[in-house]
């Protein structure tokens, strides 16, 4: 599916590869993870009140609607996180904490 | 013991102006802020790395936009600066923060308040659907990560910033579809006196409305919005325009109503609320300096009221000041003067704008039941009615214990103010009678393993 958001400028930096419900996402350093996810896909989420996907809506830290969690189940706000490599990124909420 | 601090929240406009003109009095206050770089939203900076011009990022404000910039980056080793720190509560006069896994409680002997302000949003059937975005998150996309936020944009809702963003994208190189104001065109006439306290603000104003008109970009106004449709994306805006169904093929929308003040903070620190019947909302009541209710606390810029940046940086060296003098340090009456002399034609501009380009607080009658307020837990416009017809809720905060609405991880930023204009139509009653949602503490969440300091 083609991405939501699409780049205008500042396409010369530097690639960053993270993991997205286990597949390879491309983005550029100095990306949010909101914009390396909507750059590639068409959601950062999906409602848990069961009326379809999310992908956020203030990108200011207002809104709280880009929630994600990595793989150890901590809670990123994907507006005001920046990507960095190897970052495992899941869609979904992991039930619980687990410390690695 | 050490006599506690100033604190300053938020490195905006104001707070950055704030934090100055403490510094210049000999103090060396604790400046908190929650982003990772200082200039705030209007001025929001890129990221290290990228390389834009100021003029390419802000336009006719590229000038003010660096000297604040610099203003801020020549304060960081002159006081405690604290980025990417969250203020989530006042209490007992001290401000609790947390960054990372810490907690914080800091005294103030002076608490000023530059929380800024976020987009005012009308809800409209289909605003949850992924593409749309308040405007101030898609002038963030494209400042801050040189992105548009679809290929075939609809900015809808009304005020300046509507106009403003509508340029912005289509400079950057964006295809904007339409620019859909819900403001008829006699109201922005009739505004015009007032609007005219800032000659060149309204004079740039026009010139981006005239350029979006070359362009022959559709610019509407008295529109009513019907729905977004789409199926788990946006693929068009639906708009009544003249009595008539008009659809605009898009698969991104920007939704904004001016701008509302982030007052959560001043309402934990228990200052006096006065309703402000031309924006219709509570708001903090303050002196012409700042001051609240509550000796002590302070705001500045647009979360104490929508007066821009300009005013802003002027408001932030008041309050200041005001909290300086109550300190018992010496600040020039003619100092305190001149910036109240210099406030005075903004706040007539502000009245310009909010009865130019009003908030369509009759949009919440006509809002059909399914239309989701809360988006944090999907509560429709229906749930909030029937909180008042079978639950008998009379005003905002019962209809939230009914609802939830308000109680969400957004604890109301995005929803509360067109929740309380669904609850007074409901209950066919003025906006004022409603009350306001009273905010709780902490303002935005915490991550769940913290360690508290004291």
């Amino acid at each position: 599916m083609a991405g939501l958001f699409h780049r205008l400028a500042e396409a010369g930096r530097r690639t960053v590869r993270i993991s997205v419900d286990g597949s390879e996402v491309e983005a550029l350093e100095g990306d949010t993870l909101l914009v390396a996810l909507l750059t590639a896909g068409a959601a950062l989420r999906r409602s848990e009140f069961g009326d379809g996907p999310r992908a956020g809506f203030c990108l200011m830290g207002a809104c709280q609607d880009c929630w994600v969690w990595t793989e150890t189940g901590e809670r990123l706000r994907a507006c005001s996180t920046p990507v960095a490599p190897a970052m495992r990124i899941v869609t979904q909420e992991v039930p619980w904490p687990k410390h690695p | 013991m050490a006599e506690a601090p100033v604190i300053v929240v938020g490195a905006g406009p104001a707070g950055i102006r704030a934090a100055e003109r403490l510094i210049a009095a000999g103090l060396r206050p604790i400046l908190v802020e929650e982003g990772e770089r200082n200039g705030g939203q209007i001025y929001r900076r890129q990221p290290e790395g990228f390389t834009r011009p100021a003029s390419a990022l802000y336009g006719s404000e590229a000038a003010k936009a660096t000297a604040l910039h610099t203003a801020a980056d020549a304060l960081v080793a002159r006081l405690d600066y604290r980025p990417g720190t969250l203020a989530w509560a006042v209490e007992g006069g001290a401000l609790l923060t947390q960054c990372g896994d810490r907690v914080r409680r800091l005294p103030y002997a002076a608490l000023i308040l530059c929380a800024g302000a976020t987009d005012r949003v009308m809800p409209v059937p289909g605003w949850t659907l992924p593409g749309v975005y308040s405007l101030g998150g898609a002038q963030v996309a494209l400042k801050a990560q040189a992105c548009a936020i679809g290929r075939r944009c609809v900015f809808l809702g009304t005020g300046p910033l509507l106009y403003l963003v509508a340029w912005q994208y289509a400079k950057a190189g964006a295809e904007v579809a339409a620019v859909l104001d819900t403001s008829p065109a006699h109201r922005r006439l009739a505004a015009l006196p007032r609007l005219a306290a800032r000659p060149a603000v309204l004079a740039q104003g026009m010139r981006y409305i005239a350029w979006l008109r070359r362009r022959g970009i559709p610019l509407r106004s008295g529109v009513r919005p019907l729905r977004i449709e789409g199926e788990d994306r946006v693929s068009a805006v639906v708009v009544e325009q003249g009595g008539r169904e008009q659809r605009y093929a898009a698969d991104a929308v920007g939704i904004g109503y001016g701008l509302r003040s982030e007052t959560q903070l001043a309402d934990l620190a228990k200052v006096n609320f006065a309703f402000d019947p031309v924006s219709r909302q509570w708001l903090p009541a303050l002196d012409e300096d700042g001051r609240s209710s509550v000796p002590g606390i302070y705001l500045a810029g647009d979360g104490a009221m929508i007066r821009g940046a300009d005013a802003a940086e002027l408001a932030g060296r008041l309050a200041a000041c005001a909290a300086l003098r109550d300190l018992g340090q010496p600040v020039p009456e003619s100092e305190i003067a001149e910036l109240r002399r210099a406030l005075r034609p903004m706040s007539r501009f502000r009245r310009g704008l909010e009865t130019g380009f009003p908030w369509p607080a009759q949009q919440a009658a006509v809002l059909p039941d399914e239309t989701v307020i809360c988006r944090c837990e999907t509560i429709t416009a229906g749930d909030l009615r029937r909180s008042v017809t079978e639950g008998g809720a009379p005003e905002v905060n019962r209809a939230k214990s009914f609802s939830r609405v308000g109680m969400g991880r957004c604890q109301g930023r995005i929803c509360g103010l067109a929740a309380a204009e669904v609850v007074a139509a409901a209950r066919g009653v003025p906006l004022e009678e409603v009350g306001r949602l009273r905010g709780a503490a902490p303002v935005k969440p915490l991550p769940l393993t913290l360690e508290i300091e004291a």
